[in-house]
């Protein structure tokens, strides 16, 4: 991304830009920073103070989230399943991208433009069948039924964000590689893998985020409360505490908290990565 | 894509293959591409298939494949049902609400922070991050926040004496739902729209400016038309998005009350899971795909052809 800035020119006042730049900010930040205080309210405060800060501050909303075993049993699963679902993915495209970027052979690219249309195919269109084939297999309630369905799907773009970035990689690369007697694992463990480092971690970002948030398919797969992901675990909160809105509050904030974090670590990767499967892939 | 790759010279492999490489050549091919084949196959082809051979059945899901064969009865019960018909509606109007309404508002946004404002970087950090927020917590917030009874919004509004039902009137369902959708998505499309931006070179726009174009006319006449190929794919991306959208809706209001916010996805896992109408419900996934799918064809082939080949699926093998 080449960073072109506007041109010089007379300062113009910048104060309306940023009057509206505030506006749109209060939009997202308000139902965030409600959702954070609301947290430390009680119920009574919540209706009779809604929009003051807590007085006094209650923290048991918070601690009591905190203290609970499903809390933390929900963020394990969502994390695992996250990190399988990357390893897998990124894995096996890695593989797949390598050889539909540096090898010539007939029915390539049929095979590429299968994967290519993967990217047609709307996830929920397959859910039923889905379920009933890991029903068979055995996969309900078991986190590699989430994690290779994932995997699956995210298959398309990423072999299309890494093949296009192994392609651009100089064959001379290459060729030194195989004349110091590299095999052709070697060249791609040892040599390509690590030059594509950054379109690696790009694909990784997008499949923690896409993994972590999803919810259509852990809902169907995951009957078992043990094995439920945290956006199962929310939906349920609010079921069981409908009457408690602070508590779900403070839920919603500490579920937030790790999303917002990895945001804040990988921000340019995550927005690079989205905006190159957007106009790229 | 295009900007990447060198052109098919630069995959065929030049160096020669040592003696007996081959067969070996053919076995790394098999060994590195199978994993990702099978995992393919098997989870994304496979189900995509049997979702249109089971729409042609009267199926509950069990006992391996579907038997009871009723061609295209499923079909013709889901076009003449109300409730498929207001899921188109709700398609069409937030389809429309997004083109008319977000997209524009993501373009405007964009253009702000485009401009030499001190702390853009922290706007767009902030304007960016409802979209890595789950759905799920999204949807649950704004049920809070939207409650009709001690809800913040019309404690809010109660100020005004405005208060509204929102998502439990049949009437402010739809802008209520468009609402969320635009927190949580608009940054999206900002990004989309600033990276567009950044491609165009600042020379086109210095030009203009020098011949003593206003602002609004070097937006309007130099960059909103460079921005066309980057407008295009966030509409196509919009509508495709909106054909499949589920985990808002089935958090916010379940598709009611009485089906008023019901999308396509929540019927068919309303007759899927709910009412265990498998075959039912196939037909439905298969109406959704063939709209995607006809939609980004017709897409591509009427609004996207003049932009960036093969840009967004490369569908026939067009790179």
């Amino acid at each position: 991304m080449n960073h072109g800035r506007p041109p010089a020119r007379r300062r113009r006042p910048t104060l309306p830009l940023h009057v509206i730049a505030w506006i749109v900010g209060a939009f997202i930040l308000v139902p965030i920073v409600y959702a954070l205080l609301g947290g430390f309210k009680s119920n009574s405060q919540l209706s009779g103070n809604p929009f003051g800060l807590p007085d006094p501050w209650v923290t048991s909303n918070y601690t009591d989230v905190l203290g609970s075993g499903s809390f933390w049993r929900q963020v394990w699963n969502s994390t695992f399943i996250a990190v399988a679902t990357t390893v897998v993915m990124v894995g096996l495209s890695a593989l797949a991208a390598f050889v539909f970027a540096r090898f010539a052979f007939r029915g390539r690219e049929a095979l590429f433009t299968l994967f290519t249309a993967g990217l047609m195919f709307p996830f929920a269109v397959a859910i039923l069948p889905i379920f009933v084939l890991l029903r068979t297999f055995g996969l309900l309630d078991d986190p590699l039924g989430v994690i290779l369905t994932q995997a699956a799907f995210g298959l398309p773009l990423t072999i299309i964000i890494l093949r296009g970035f192994f392609r651009s990689i100089p064959g001379e690369v290459e060729e030194a590689a195989i004349i110091d007697g590299c095999s052709p694992f070697g060249f791609f463990w040892r040599i390509l893998l690590p030059m594509a480092r950054p379109a690696m971690a790009t694909v990784s970002v997008l499949a923690v985020v896409g993994s972590w948030n999803n919810f259509m398919l852990p809902l169907v797969v995951f009957s078992d409360e043990t094995s439920w992901t945290l956006p199962l675990g929310i939906q349920q909160f609010q079921g069981q505490y409908a009457a408690d809105t602070a508590r779900i509050l403070a839920y919603l904030i500490l579920a937030m908290l790790p999303a917002l974090g990895f945001y804040a670590i990988a921000e340019r990767h995550l927005v690079g990565g989205l905006t190159a499967g957007a106009t790229k892939g | 894509m295009t900007t990447l790759t060198r052109g098919p010279e630069a995959v065929t492999l030049p160096a020669p293959a040592p003696a007996g490489r081959g067969r070996g050549r053919a076995v790394t091919i098999a060994l590195f591409l199978l994993p990702a084949l099978v995992l393919f196959l098997l989870l994304v082809v496979a189900p995509i298939l049997v979702a249109g051979y089971a729409s042609a059945f009267k199926w509950n899901g069990f006992g391996g494949l579907p038997t009871d064969f009723v061609g295209l009865d499923n079909f013709t019960r889901l076009f003449s049902s109300d409730i498929f018909a207001t899921d188109l509606a709700h398609l069409a109007v937030l389809v429309l609400f997004s083109v008319v309404i977000q997209l524009p508002f993501s373009l405007a946004v964009a253009m702000l922070l485009n401009q030499r404002i001190r702390g853009r970087a922290v706007y767009r950090l902030v304007f960016f991050a409802p979209y890595v927020l789950s759905e799920v917590i999204t949807g649950v917030l704004f049920s809070l926040i939207l409650a009709p009874d001690g809800g913040m919004a019309n404690q809010f509004l109660s100020v005004f004496g405005l208060e509204s039902e929102f998502l439990a009137d049949p009437d402010t369902v739809m802008p209520a739902l468009f609402l969320v959708m635009t927190w949580k998505y608009f940054g999206f499309h900002m990004m989309i729209y600033l990276a567009g931006r950044q491609g165009i070179p600042n020379e086109l726009i210095e030009a203009a400016q020098i011949d003593g174009a206003t602002p609004w006319e070097t937006f309007r006449h130099v960059t909103l038309p460079l921005l066309g190929p980057t407008i295009r794919i966030s509409v196509f991306l919009s509508v495709i998005y909106t054909i499949q959208l589920f985990d808002l809706v089935w958090i916010l209001t379940g598709g009611g009350p009485s089906h008023s916010s019901e999308t396509m996805a929540v019927t068919m896992m309303e007759f899927g899971f709910k009412r265990s109408q498998v075959g039912y419900a196939n037909a439905i996934s298969v109406v959704m795909f063939v709209l995607s799918l006809v939609f980004a064809l017709v897409y591509q082939r009427a609004v996207m052809r003049r932009d960036l080949e093969g840009a967004t699926t490369s569908m026939g093998g067009r790179r």
